[in-house]
């Protein structure tokens, strides 16, 4: 059976968080390098995996599938089930609240830390302005967001439990481009919160994966992806 | 067994999405209102429910859920009875992770979208605001670039992850129901009869129609 392929930039937040999932359950897979800056999701080739036009890409088989997290999902269901509170030790209430602090990560964190990640690192690169009413205004929303996560921390190793899950391994790709920007030190005020991160820097799926991810996206040194 | 309790009101469209799943498997359920007018959803009954001050909040015995699409998946998860009833396509790898696929498409491309419009077109003026025609424009003109990869995929399948209806497809219920009511629903919705065709088997089920009627008239 060949290897599952995944398609797009190690730098990209969302390929990030597929190569994380990949990196944890150790199953084979083969990462497809695309150019970004070349435009290798606009060309037909690409349209034909997402026609959405977008990165990351996975193709199992018959398969190709896109969203990361849709992409996460099927990798741990398929390698790492207990990843989603599925599997033998898995239950009903367990896979309920990974797929809660999962949605929770898709809808409010990541919409918190993307404008912050893109006007503090990514816009100066390519000729853009800060706005920073609008970075303001997500620091402000990632600390109310924070607050929370800092109570639920306090009462439960992980976001889900008191096992690791996909909603917290979710978290990495971003939040390693938010604690290199200046507000990294905003996590300081949630004690839990930043026992949190420094346990997920610890692991070795994502020590690897970060190897992959330069903190300027690589548009610092003229690599664009 | 008591039934299950649903914190906040069908007007709101996640509320209204998990109450679709709830029709869909016959489930035992109870509504509780939450007060938005007198702040209720940021007040501390409601936010031991749901911290981040927001509806639905879902009870089931011991266990309370937020954001409704994790609530839609263990409403199905949980009452998954036959091969057909399962709105997850769950117990086929490949099947379920396209609905998965097309339920992020729904979430993260296509909701945020009409959100924006609505916001604009009837939330702002409703606040005694401007409608921002800009963000209007730009949020249809990105609603017609997502619609146009639906169109091209419902001409192989009869819905969004296959041709049996699932969570993917009624998920864009709630927004869509709301945004047919508006002036640009024409246009957008106009230029693709698969779509077009797409949503009108969705409201005939007869789930849809319920939770459309508890929906109510007004978009509010």
């Amino acid at each position: 059976m060949a290897p599952m392929k995944v398609y797009g930039w190690a730098v990209s937040p969302w390929m990030a968080r597929v190569l994380l999932c990949l990196e944890e359950t150790g199953a084979e897979y083969e990462f497809v390098s695309m150019s970004r800056s070349g435009g290798d999701h606009r060309r037909p080739e690409h349209l034909a995996r997402n026609p959405f036009g977008e990165i990351p890409v996975l193709e199992d088989g018959d398969l190709t599938l896109y969203q990361s997290r849709a992409i996460a999902r099927y990798v741990l269901r398929k390698y790492k089930p207990e990843l989603l509170g599925l599997g033998e030790d898995g239950s009903l209430e367990k896979s309920a609240m990974v797929d809660v602090w999962l949605d929770v990560e898709a809808h409010q964190h990541e919409a918190a830390v993307k404008p912050i990640v893109l006007h503090c690192i990514v816009n100066k690169y390519v000729g853009q302005d800060r706005d920073q009413g609008l970075v303001d205004e997500s620091i402000q929303k990632l600390e109310k967001l924070f607050e929370v996560y800092e109570a639920r921390l306090s009462g439960s190793r992980y976001l889900a439990g008191d096992r690791i899950s996909l909603a917290d391994l979710s978290h990495f790709s971003f939040m390693r481009y938010f604690m290199a920007t200046e507000y990294a030190g905003v996590i300081d005020a949630y004690p839990h919160v930043k026992a949190w991160w420094e346990a997920l820097l610890a692991r070795p799926s994502v020590k690897k994966v970060m190897a992959g991810m330069p903190p300027d996206f690589g548009l610092g040194r003229g690599n664009r992806p | 067994m008591s039934p299950v309790k649903v914190f906040g009101s069908a007007p709101f469209t996640n509320v209204a999405r998990v109450l679709l799943c709830l029709e869909e498997v016959g489930a035992e359920y109870e509504i509780v209102d939450v007060d938005f007018h007198a702040r209720e959803h940021k007040g501390p009954d409601h936010l031991a429910r749901n911290p981040f001050g927001q509806v639905p909040a879902f009870q089931d015995g011991d266990l309370m859920l937020v954001e409704s699409r994790a609530i839609c998946r263990y409403i199905l998860r949980k009452h998954r009875s036959t091969d057909q009833a399962n709105l997850l396509r769950e117990g086929n790898p490949e099947e379920s992770a396209v609905v998965d696929a097309w339920l992020y498409v729904e979430a993260l491309q296509y909701d945020p979208a009409v959100h924006a419009v609505f916001v604009q077109h009837s939330v702002v003026p409703a606040l005694g605001g401007e409608p921002d025609e800009r963000v209007i424009a730009e949020s249809v003109a990105q609603l017609k670039e997502t619609l146009a990869v639906y169109e091209a995929r419902l001409g192989t399948r009869s819905y969004l992850a296959g041709d049996e209806v699932s969570l993917a497809d009624l998920s864009h219920f709630p927004y869509t129901r709301y945004f047919m009511e508006m002036p640009y629903a024409a246009a957008v919705f106009g230029a693709y009869p698969r779509v077009t065709a797409w949503w009108e088997r969705l409201l005939c089920r007869p789930s849809v129609r319920k939770v459309a009627s508890m929906m109510g008239r007004d978009s509010g």
